[in-house]
């Protein structure tokens, strides 16, 4: 366990290193630099003006130098500074990490909780009309864009409380808080929801037809013991794979829901810093997306071990 | 005769209330809440290319000269004194000397003085020591040979030739005095002003907040505590949130026709304003590559279009035909309406326009069985791709099979720039209504912003007359003479001018949206809220 635990984390360096030089080469392939952006957006370009920039930016020095600048700084906490704000990355990044991760958390709270218990109620009833309707909730929840459900939410908390849910650094009260997190969460939670429900369902529909549940229901333990102990237990596996992944896509995919709802977090950022080629903000947010996946990835395998007994790591 | 009555007794009573809220006068305090559309890119003015800087930042400063802030109609019969307390021309009208405001001071406390309108003219001009990181308009004072002081209250600018239109160029919202003793780098993150606000704080994509100057010259203003922009990027957000009266103001001109529509319907009490934006959407064509080498071809193109079906579809007819220079009754230079009718492809029968852009494409060797195929390349948002896509089903009536090639915002100018395109589909907005700025810009051959690669010397010597040209009645036939030959030569077709409509609150007080310009009239020194 311990050789493969070792094993995992060298790996996790190498994907990193990896990530890190795939991000810098992509953004430098792109055309356009901030100097270019600046410089073209205003017209009236003086050359000499333009070079001079480039220079104070450290764009005009080779490119392996750049990056060993950058992932020397990074090594050292020095992450840069922001081409278009001209204020430390950290400054930048840091203030925004907790309003996605929040956001993305509650998501996925909502996600497992709904999409679990859901899954489970579905599949036990199998093609009654609880598990056609579940099933065509799911099937909403996959197929509806978040940003078309997002701004439905929007217009009907509009026509109906008068109010809407957009974020406030400084909520006034409980509710106002809980609202301007929780909505969003629940609309980009919905589809995240949906899928967890539509994997738990058929997990749990293979496990049930397993031989020990028959012997299970044999020995007179009760439905929800069956269902809940002896069953979910071993339908879990997959769902923690999903909603592993689900987790890393909702630290970075979440533009659109922090769009709609006006949510200064890290992927409407992102976005932005990627328009105006603000290098220094889109490698450090990369990089720190790549690190949440990859720590992610390895949590959920290190979750399977200890919910499964069986597997046994580097065995 | 007892309804009359009692119709009277009411109109008497609302009269009355209305004497009383008049007679009240403007309230202090409240915090005025706006949606803005987009982060800029820096917190200085000098520094920006849009008027996304203008709307937040202008609060901040003040000007020289500033045209009147509550006059919809920018010209130079309404520009006011603000930090200048006169000004005067030299009898040649190569010098403008300004007599200053003493008693002035900066948000950090150090005195105003002639030092400071020399250093932020002498940085746009690129003279001094420090140096803009982006300095758009430093072609705007190509005529200023230097700016001098005489003592700590006057400072005058010295011209090359005379140059009538400089002094609207200092009254744009654009041009606003910069501290001597605060860097450039500081003013883009900290900026430091005289004006009516102070500024707090600038979130990338967040917001941006100002708060009352306490020490403002204009004893008794502003009357707002402070002023909040929230960075609303998705519009339809945006326009929710002032319906919810989550916001107090729309972003200035950002509100387009048929969202005026669903605002008026969801906030029936919301007060809109629709006015020209002296924005002009237009065609840059690269005519130094094929086709669009071919005069014949670029006239067929210019007869091709229907205007009108443009300003239908997109405006549901509030938009406006027109030249280079914006339309009247808003416009203040624009060709009589009989002189516009005259150029190819303004004529009011589209038929007959499109018959003879089909003799000329055939001509130039292509017809039924030919058609030319071409890219209209365009920026990736709605207010540039809407049109580019009206236009390519137009090209179809000429022979012309045209795909759309959308680009990427940031990769936009820095395309047409390098003149990477054949046909463009682009919008142009004028930050003040005067030939100079307009023609300069956009025609002059060396303009780094003539993405069309348009050159005409016999016409440059027309901009250098109209420029220098001090009887404003001769200089307006000049700039008629220019503007159809500019259209005539097909030098970047205009299709339309666009109206755009701003909303605010029935409380918010004193707002005048411009009619000429999006750029100018944002100071809200004297804007109130009746809360």
């Amino acid at each position: 366990m311990l050789a493969y635990i070792v094993r995992r984390l060298f790996l996790m360096l190498v994907t990193l290193f990896g990530i890190s030089v795939i991000i810098f080469v992509l953004l430098r392939i792109v055309p356009g630099n901030i100097v270019d952006i600046l410089f073209d957006a205003a017209g009236y370009v003086d050359p000499a003006d333009k070079a001079n920039l480039q220079k104070e930016l450290g764009l005009s020095d080779p490119i392996v130098v750049q990056y060993l600048k950058w992932i020397g700084g990074l090594l050292h906490g020095d992450l840069g500074y922001s081409y278009v704000s001209e204020k430390p990355a950290l400054q930048e990044i840091l203030p925004r990490i907790p309003i996605t991760a929040r956001l993305a958390g509650l998501a996925l709270l909502f996600s497992a909780s709904i999409g679990i218990p859901l899954g489970v109620l579905s599949a036990v009833h199998q093609g009654t009309r609880l598990d056609y309707a579940l099933r065509v909730v799911s099937l909403s929840g996959l197929s509806l864009p978040s940003f078309w459900l997002g701004l439905l939410i929007l217009m009907a908390s509009v026509s109906m409380l008068g109010w809407m849910p957009i974020f406030n650094p400084n909520p006034r009260t409980w509710a106002e808080a809980f609202a301007i997190y929780c909505i969003p969460a629940m609309a980009v939670g919905f589809r995240s929801a949906a899928l967890t429900m539509r994997i738990t369902r058929s997990s749990m529909l293979e496990i049930l037809r397993q031989d020990y549940i028959r012997t299970a229901r044999a020995k007179g333990a009760s439905e929800a013991s069956v269902n809940y102990h002896h069953a979910l237990k071993n339908a879990v596996l997959p769902v923690i794979t999903v909603i592993g992944i689900e987790a890393a896509f909702l630290i970075g995919g979440l533009i659109v829901t922090e769009t709609v709802f006006n949510i200064p977090g890290i992927a409407r950022f992102l976005v932005e810093a990627l328009r105006w080629r603000d290098y220094p903000i889109v490698q450090n947010l990369v990089m720190f997306i790549a690190v949440v996946v990859v720590v992610v990835n390895f949590t959920v395998d290190m979750l399977y071990a200890a919910i499964d007994p069986r597997i046994r790591f580097g065995d | 005769m007892r309804s009359v009555r009692a119709l009277a007794v009411a109109a008497l009573c609302w009269l009355s209330a209305y004497d009383v809220s008049l007679a009240e006068g403007p309230k202090s305090g409240g915090v005025l809440r706006m949606y803005h559309r987009d982060s800029p890119g820096s917190a200085s003015i000098h520094e920006g290319a849009s008027y996304s800087f203008n709307v937040p930042l202008m609060p901040i400063f003040n000007n020289l000269v500033i045209f009147n802030q509550h006059v919809a109609q920018n010209s130079v019969d309404t520009i006011v004194p603000e930090l200048a307390e006169s000004w005067a021309w030299s009898d040649d009208k190569k010098k403008l000397t300004f007599k200053l405001r003493n008693g002035v001071k900066w948000h950090d406390g150090k005195p105003f003085t002639s030092a400071d309108v020399k250093c932020t003219f002498d940085l746009l001009m690129g003279k001094s020591q420090q140096k803009f990181r982006q300095n758009p308009r430093k072609s705007w004072y190509d005529q200023v040979n230097d700016v001098t002081t005489n003592g700590d209250y006057e400072a005058s600018f010295n011209l090359k030739r005379p140059q009538p239109a400089l002094l609207s160029l200092l009254a744009s919202g654009y041009t606003p005095i910069y501290p001597c003793h605060v860097s450039p780098a500081e003013m883009r993150t900290k900026p430091i002003g005289t004006g009516p606000f102070k500024f707090v704080e600038f979130k990338a994509n967040e917001s941006i907040k100002l708060t009352k100057n306490p020490d403002y010259f204009k004893k008794g203003l502003p009357y707002l505590d402070g002023i909040e922009f929230t960075i609303v990027t998705n519009r339809s957000t945006a326009i929710l949130g002032f319906v919810s009266g989550k916001f107090d103001m729309t972003f200035p001109t950002e509100v387009s026709i048929p969202l005026l529509k669903d605002v008026k319907s969801q906030a029936p009490n919301a007060i809109c304003v629709v006015e020209p934006s002296n924005v002009a959407t237009n065609i840059i064509i690269n005519s130094s590559a094929p086709p669009f080498d071919n005069l014949d071809i670029r006239r067929a193109l210019a007869l091709a279009l229907d205007r009108k079906a443009f300003i239908s579809i997109l405006f549901e007819g509030q938009a406006d035909v027109g030249g280079t220079m914006q339309p009247a009754p808003a416009g203040l230079w624009a060709m009589p309406k009989e002189m516009l009718e005259t150029i190819p492809g303004y004529g009011p029968d589209v038929n007959a326009n499109r018959e003879q852009a089909r003799k000329l494409m055939q001509k130039a060797g292509y017809g039924p069985d030919k058609h030319l195929q071409i890219k209209v390349s365009t920026r990736n948002i709605p207010i540039y791709r809407d049109p580019a896509i009206i236009l390519i089903d137009q090209l179809k009536t000429i022979y012309i099979d045209a795909e759309l090639d959308v680009v990427d915002t940031a990769q936009w100018f820095p395309k047409v720039a390098r003149k990477d395109y054949s046909l463009g589909l682009n919008l142009t907005g004028n930050a003040v209504d005067e030939p100079d700025q307009s023609f300069y810009e956009n025609y002059s051959c060396e303009s780094e912003r003539n993405y069309t690669n348009y050159c005409n010397r016999e016409i440059e010597k027309l901009f250098d007359q109209q420029s220098a040209e001090t009887d404003p009645e001769k200089r307006k036939k000049l700039v008629w003479e220019i503007d159809k030959k500019l259209q005539e030569d097909v030098a970047r077709p205009i299709i339309l001018h666009s109206r755009t409509g701003t909303c605010w609150q029935p409380y918010v007080k004193n707002v005048t949206v411009m009619s000429n310009s999006s750029y100018n009239g944002y100071r809200y020194e004297d804007v109130w809220m009746d809360k």
